[in-house]
C-alpha cells in the first residue's frame, strides 16, 4: 500500500440540513465520521423545521468535532485545512457550520475551504472506491434534488444535465409514506414496506419519459399525486390499502426513471461507469435496478456504503483533501453560507486569491481591506 | 489576562479585547445581514489593531442574546470553536445587560429594549447598569406599557416605539467593549457569569415551511 502520510490531513464540516456531521480525511482515506442527527425532533412535524435543525447544530457542533478528531486519533495542529459546506443548503443551518468552520481555521491557523454540498456527495465516493474516474456520471438523489451531473474534475468541474423540475425523489418518498401513515422519514420505511410487495401491481406513471421529454430532468410530482389519489380511491371505497403493494409500485416508478435516465446519460455522453450518492442512495432497491442495468449496458456502478450516502462531514472532509491535493485557493475569512450555490462552483475560493498552501493565510487576511 | 468579547445579537456585529484594565482595540458594525461574513475578519481586525494573536486571549466572553436566532448562532458558535481551538473558557453574558451597563444611568430604575422583530421587543429592568432586577423577556410593546411608564429606556427597540418608551437614551447598540468592561468586572469580583449558551426566549416556528425543499432526505 501506497504510504498516505504525505496525503492531506483534512477536517471537514456540514450543516446543510438536519445532520451536523464532522468527518476527517486524509487523502482518500476515512479516519473519522461522526454525525449528530436532530431528525428525532423533526419527525412530528413530518419534515425538517429549519430553525430546530439550526439550534441543535450550534449544541452539537464542539462535541461532534471532538469525537471526530478523537475517533481519527489525530491531533487539530495536524491538520492541513478546514472544509465546510458552504451551500447549497437551508440557510441558517450552513451559517452555523461556516461560523464555526471559520472560527476553527482562524484558530489553529489552517486554510479554509468552503465546498459545495453536492460535489462533496460525489468525493464521497474516493473513501469507498479509490480516485474518482474523469469524467464520472453522478447520480444524486436526496429530499432536496434529484441530479444528473457530469464531473471531469470534482474540485473545478461539475456540469448539469438534469435535475428535478418539481419534487426531489426523496421528498416524493417523505410524502407518499405520510399518504400512508408510515411517518417521517418516509425513505427507509417505504424501502422496508417494499420488499415484501409486487412492484407491478400498480402501474404508477413515469414522469418525463416521453419522447418529446426532457432526455436527463427528473419529474416526481405527477406521480406523488398519482399515488395518494389512487390511496384514496381505495380508502373512499371501503377498501384496505395494500400498503407493501402500494409501497414497492411506487418505489418502482421512481427507481425505473432514475436508473434510465441515468444509464442513458452514461451511453450518450461515452461514460463507461456512474456514481450514486445522497440519502436515496441508500435505498436497496435502486441499487439492485442500478446494478442489473448498468451490468447489461457495460457500465460500472459506484455507490458508497449507506452512511456515506445521506449527509456527513467526511464528504466534506473528502472534497477538501481533494481541494488541497489540486491546489485550489483557500476561502476567506469573510465566506459566507451560500444556501443556493450553484452547483457549478464545487468551491468558493477566496476573493483575494490567498493560495492552499499559504501559511501566511492569517496575516494575509490582516493585510488586505476587507471593510471596503 | 486578556478578554475576547464578541456579540452578534443585534444588528450590531462588535468585537472587543480587554486586558483585565482596559479595552485595548475594539471594532462595531451595524449590518443585521452580514454577521457571518463580518465577524471574523473583524476579529483579525481587533488583533491587528492591538498587535497581538489569537493565542493570547485567556477567556472569550459572548453575548448570549436575547436576539434574532440566525445572527445570535453566529456570536456564539464563534466563541464556542475558539474556546475548543484554544483551550480557554468561555463565557456568556446577556447582550442587554451589556446596554445596561453602557449606558451609565445611575439614578434609578431604567430600561433596556432592543428590536425582537414581529412587532415585539426583548427588553428587561435594572435596578442600575449593573443590577438587572426583571427579565430579559419578549413582549409586544403595548403589553408592557404599564410595566415601563415613567421609566427611561435605553436601545434600538426603545427608539422603536416611542409610544411605550417616550424617554429614549443612548446607546443604540450593544458594544463587545462594553461586555467585555462588564465581564471583566464581574471576574474580578468573584461573580459567575452565564454559560455560553443562546437566550432565545421563543420555541422555533415549528411549521415545516410549504414548498419547503430539503437538501438531503432521510
Ligand atoms: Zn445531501
Amino acid at each position: 500500500m501506497a504510504d498516505t502520510r504525505d496525503e492531506p490531513l483534512v477536517l471537514g464540516i456540514e450543516t446543510s440540513c438536519d445532520e451536523t456531521g464532522v468527518g476527517v480525511v486524509r487523502g482518500t482515506t476515512l479516519l473519522a465520521d461522526a454525525v449528530a442527527s436532530s431528525v428525532d425532533e423533526h419527525a412530528r412535524f413530518g419534515g425538517v423545521v429549519p430553525e430546530v435543525a439550526s439550534r441543535a447544530h450550534l449544541e452539537a457542533m464542539v462535541p461532534t468535532i471532538q469525537r471526530a478528531l478523537k475517533d481519527a486519533g489525530v491531533s487539530a495542529k495536524d491538520l492541513d485545512g478546514i472544509a465546510v459546506t458552504a451551500g447549497p443548503g437551508l440557510a441558517g443551518a450552513l451559517l452555523v457550520g461556516v461560523s464555526a468552520a471559520k472560527a476553527y481555521a482562524y484558530a489553529l491557523g489552517k486554510p479554509l475551504y468552503g465546498v459545495n454540498h453536492l460535489a462533496s456527495h460525489i468525493c464521497v465516493d474516493q473513501l469507498e472506491h479509490g480516485a474518482l474516474p474523469e469524467p464520472t456520471m453522478a447520480l444524486l438523489v436526496s429530499g432536496g434534488h434529484s441530479s444528473l451531473l457530469l464531473s471531469t474534475d470534482i474540485t473545478s468541474d461539475v456540469r448539469p444535465l438534469g435535475a428535478t423540475i418539481d419534487d426531489a425523489a426523496g421528498e416524493a418518498f417523505d410524502k407518499i409514506a405520510r399518504v400512508l401513515n408510515l411517518g417521517f422519514p418516509g425513505g427507509p420505511v417505504i424501502d422496508r414496506y417494499a420488499r415484501e410487495g409486487d412492484p407491478a401491481a400498480i402501474a404508477f406513471p413515469r414522469g418525463l419519459t416521453g419522447p418529446r421529454d426532457a432526455a436527463y430532468d427528473f419529474s416526481f410530482s405527477g406521480l406523488k399525486t398519482s399515488v395518494a389519489r389512487w390511496i384514496e380511491a381505495k380508502r373512499a371505497a371501503g377498501e384496505d390499502v395494500p400498503v407493501r403493494d402500494v409501497a414497492a409500485s411506487f418505489q418502482e416508478a421512481v427507481v425505473d426513471v432514475l436508473t434510465r435516465k441515468a444509464v442513458r446519460a452514461c451511453k450518450d455522453e461515452g461514460v463507461d461507469h456512474l456514481m450514486i450518492g445522497g440519502g436515496v442512495a441508500a435505498n436497496t432497491r435502486l441499487r439492485a435496478l442500478a446494478q442489473e442495468r448498468c451490468e447489461k449496458a457495460g457500465i460500472r456502478l459506484r455507490v458508497p456504503r449507506p452512511k456515506l450516502c445521506t449527509d456527513n462531514g467526511a464528504m466534506v472532509a473528502a472534497l477538501g483533501a481533494e481541494m488541497v491535493a489540486r491546489n485550489r485557493a483557500a476561502s476567506d475569512l469573510g465566506l459566507s453560507a451560500d444556501s443556493s450555490l450553484p452547483v457549478t462552483e464545487p468551491h468558493v475560493p477566496g476573493a483575494h486569491g490567498a493560495h492552499a498552501h499559504d501559511h501566511d493565510h492569517v496575516h494575509e487576511v490582516s493585510k488586505d481591506n476587507l471593510y471596503s | 489576562m486578556l478578554l475576547l468579547a464578541l456579540d452578534t445579537a443585534t444588528p450590531a456585529v462588535t468585537v472587543a479585547l480587554h486586558d483585565g484594565t482596559s479595552v485595548i482595540a475594539a471594532s462595531s458594525q451595524v449590518d443585521a445581514r452580514r454577521h457571518g461574513e463580518l465577524l471574523l475578519p473583524a476579529v483579525d481586525r481587533v488583533l491587528a489593531d492591538a498587535g497581538l494573536r489569537l493565542d493570547a486571549v485567556t477567556a472569550v466572553v459572548a453575548g448570549v442574546g436575547p436576539g434574532p436566532y440566525t445572527g445570535l448562532r453566529v456570536g456564539l458558535m464563534t466563541a464556542d470553536t475558539f474556546g475548543l481551538a484554544l483551550g480557554v473558557p468561555v463565557h456568556g453574558v446577556c447582550t442587554l445587560d451589556g446596554l445596561a451597563y453602557a449606558s451609565g444611568i445611575e439614578g434609578g430604575p431604567f430600561v433596556v429594549a432592543t428590536d425582537a422583530r414581529r412587532k415585539e421587543v426583548y427588553w428587561a429592568r435594572y435596578e442600575d447598569p449593573r443590577t438587572r432586577v426583571s427579565g430579559p423577556a419578549v413582549d409586544r410593546p403595548a403589553d408592557i406599557a404599564e410595566q415601563v411608564a415613567g421609566l427611561p429606556a435605553v436601545g434600538a427597540g426603545a427608539a422603536l416605539y416611542p409610544d411605550t418608551f417616550p424617554d429614549t437614551r443612548g446607546p443604540e447598540h450593544v458594544t463587545a467593549a462594553a461586555l467585555a468592561s462588564l465581564a471583566a468586572e464581574k471576574l474580578a469580583a468573584g461573580e459567575e457569569l452565564l454559560e455560553p449558551r443562546p437566550l432565545y426566549l421563543r420555541r422555533p416556528d415549528a411549521q415545516v415551511p410549504k414548498n419547503y425543499k430539503v437538501v438531503t432526505p432521510q
